[in-house]
């Protein structure tokens, strides 16, 4: 059975999702894991886009966070302003799960801009979006994002939306009632934060990527867990649910 | 009462040279058709307010219209940059452009405010954040403050109003007396509405009678200042009832846009 990296990256980032949690989706390879984790193992997932749909059941994968799929799908449909207020910022959303342009050791995430500065950066990235507060307020926050030593740096060029600050005690210093970011799953793997120092921490691998390569694609001293997980390669169901999928939304385009 | 004008004449009485302007739709109901308009009457030196740029806004910076951009996200939704936005911020292409960037949250809670006639909106938000840092920096007129609650005692973060000078929308359906009617994602488009000083309605259709509809937002035509009857004046964005997203559009904005003589061969098509 083969299969790519990205296949194997969204697999892994479906599996963190359980049936019955509530799931507030950022568009992208987040929206991909989400849909696919409601296709196979967690028929009840409730997904919920930042456009106001609650409950989106998709048949295909949506190209932007407002497709007309969404809204017709959904249990309800709620205005922007609703969706903030009533739905994340109280704390009633399971999950926030989230993509990156750039992402550091404390899982601080960067979709603002990169190198220069503010006002004259070298690349320009789209912004914030609803990133922070989903990144403030969901009870936890998983972040899917390829693993590079580019875009995975030190210490981010611009605080889009906060991990864990510069460490331990600044989220509850900020007042971030959520947890924060509690995986980065990669096209490598899976890190986690360290219990103490909250740095994130390899603590999983696919098949066949070595510990020396998660290093070098890594843009800090990366520690790896003792006895870092082999994380097991997608079963041909999860696969071809997922190709299903994206086979469907190809489809859709035409 | 509203009026019911062709979108030439709503355009040319709403909008002027230097005003701020919020055109609204997430993603749903985008008024492209307005925006061309308004690039065709060659309106200058505009804040341009929305809380995700999208296309629209991209086309507006690149046609030369745009002084200051408001907003919260701006890329091609699913598919990349925007890059007439980017090469603005990044080369000053075709002129540099002022940023006041937030989150969707600050934006959608700014829109409730000047809805609701208050200077300012509370939410949780920003804490720890470059925004935060930014807004207060130098030469940035502050939108962002800390504020106290009276009964807790508990910090939370105030964001100022947006009062812009006009709201563009798109909607489904108005009746004759312009009363407007909207459903599916209505977004932000009833608080952009009522924080604005005047607007302007594109409609799918004018009908005798609206009949009620599930989830549907109307806006009173005493609210509204000029309804025009633009069929699929949303796409590629869309209208649902009537029209589907055109994905393959935004798919192929990315070429276009990337390449200033490409964009300046759409503009004149635009314009022509």
């Amino acid at each position: 059975m083969t299969y790519s990296a990205d296949e194997m990256m969204t697999v892994s980032a479906a599996r963190a999702l359980r049936n019955g949690m509530t799931c507030f989706v950022g568009i992208g390879l987040p929206s991909s894991a989400a849909n696919l984790a409601r296709a196979t193992h967690a028929p009840e997932l409730v997904l919920i886009y930042e456009s106001g749909t609650i409950g989106a059941k998709p048949a295909h994968l949506p190209l932007s966070i407002g497709d007309g799929i969404l809204a017709e799908t959904a249990d309800a449909v709620v205005s922007v302003p609703e969706i903030f207020n009533y739905w994340l910022q109280p704390g009633r959303i399971d999950v926030g799960f989230l993509g990156a342009a750039q992402i550091d050791k404390f899982g601080n995430i960067n979709t603002t801009a990169i190198g220069g500065d503010y006002g004259n950066p070298k690349v320009r990235l789209p912004g914030a979006g609803g990133a922070p507060e989903i990144a403030a307020s969901c009870r936890e926050v998983i972040v899917v994002v390829r693993q590079g030593s580019r875009s995975f740096v030190e210490r981010v060029d611009f605080v889009t939306s906060v991990g864990y600050g510069s460490g331990p005690g600044d989220r509850e210093r900020l007042g971030l009632t959520g947890a924060g970011p509690k995986k980065i799953i990669t096209d490598l793997g899976v890190l986690e934060p360290d219990p103490q120092t909250l740095e994130f921490t390899m603590t999983g691998l696919y098949p066949g990527v070595s510990a020396s390569v998660a290093k070098e694609r890594t843009g800090w001293d990366l520690a790896i867990a003792t006895e870092p997980e082999i994380i097991a390669a997608p079963t041909q169901a999860e696969l071809d649910a997922l190709r299903r999928f994206q086979g469907a939304r190809a489809r859709s385009h035409q | 009462m509203a009026e019911i004008v062709s979108l030439a004449e709503a355009v040319e009485r709403a909008i002027h040279d230097g005003d701020a302007i919020a055109m609204e739709g997430f993603t749903h109901l985008i008024p492209f058709a307005a925006g061309h308009e308004v690039i065709r009457q060659r309106r200058r030196d505009l804040t341009l307010i929305r809380m995700t740029p999208d296309l629209i806004y991209d086309q507006l910076i690149g046609a030369g219209c745009v002084r200051k951009l408001i907003f919260s996200w701006g890329g091609n939704p699913g598919v990349g940059s925007l890059h007439r936005f980017r090469d603005a911020v990044e080369n000053s292409w075709p002129a540099a452009l002022e940023l006041e960037e937030h989150s969707h949250a600050g934006m959608a809670n700014r829109y409730v405010a000047g809805a609701s006639g208050l200077p300012f909106a509370v939410l949780r938000g920003y804490n720890g954040t470059g925004l935060e840092t930014l807004d207060a920096g130098p030469g940035s007129v502050p939108t962002i403050k800390p504020i106290t609650c009276p009964f807790t005692g508990e910090t939370l973060t105030a964001v100022s109003a947006i009062r812009p000078d006009v709201a563009v929308i798109h909607a489904q359906r108005a009746d004759r007396s312009g009363n407007v009617q909207l459903w599916g994602i209505t977004g932000v488009q009833k608080e952009a509405l009522l924080a604005s000083q005047r607007s302007v309605v594109t409609v799918e259709e004018i009908v005798d009678t609206l009949d009620p509809r599930p989830g549907a937002v109307v806006l009173p035509s005493w609210t509204v200042s000029y309804v025009a009857h633009v069929a699929n004046g949303a796409h590629p964005s869309y209208a649902l009832g009537y029209s589907a997203r055109d994905n393959d559009y935004y798919a192929a904005w990315d070429a276009i846009a990337r390449d200033r003589v490409a964009f300046s061969r759409w503009l004149d098509e635009v314009l022509r």
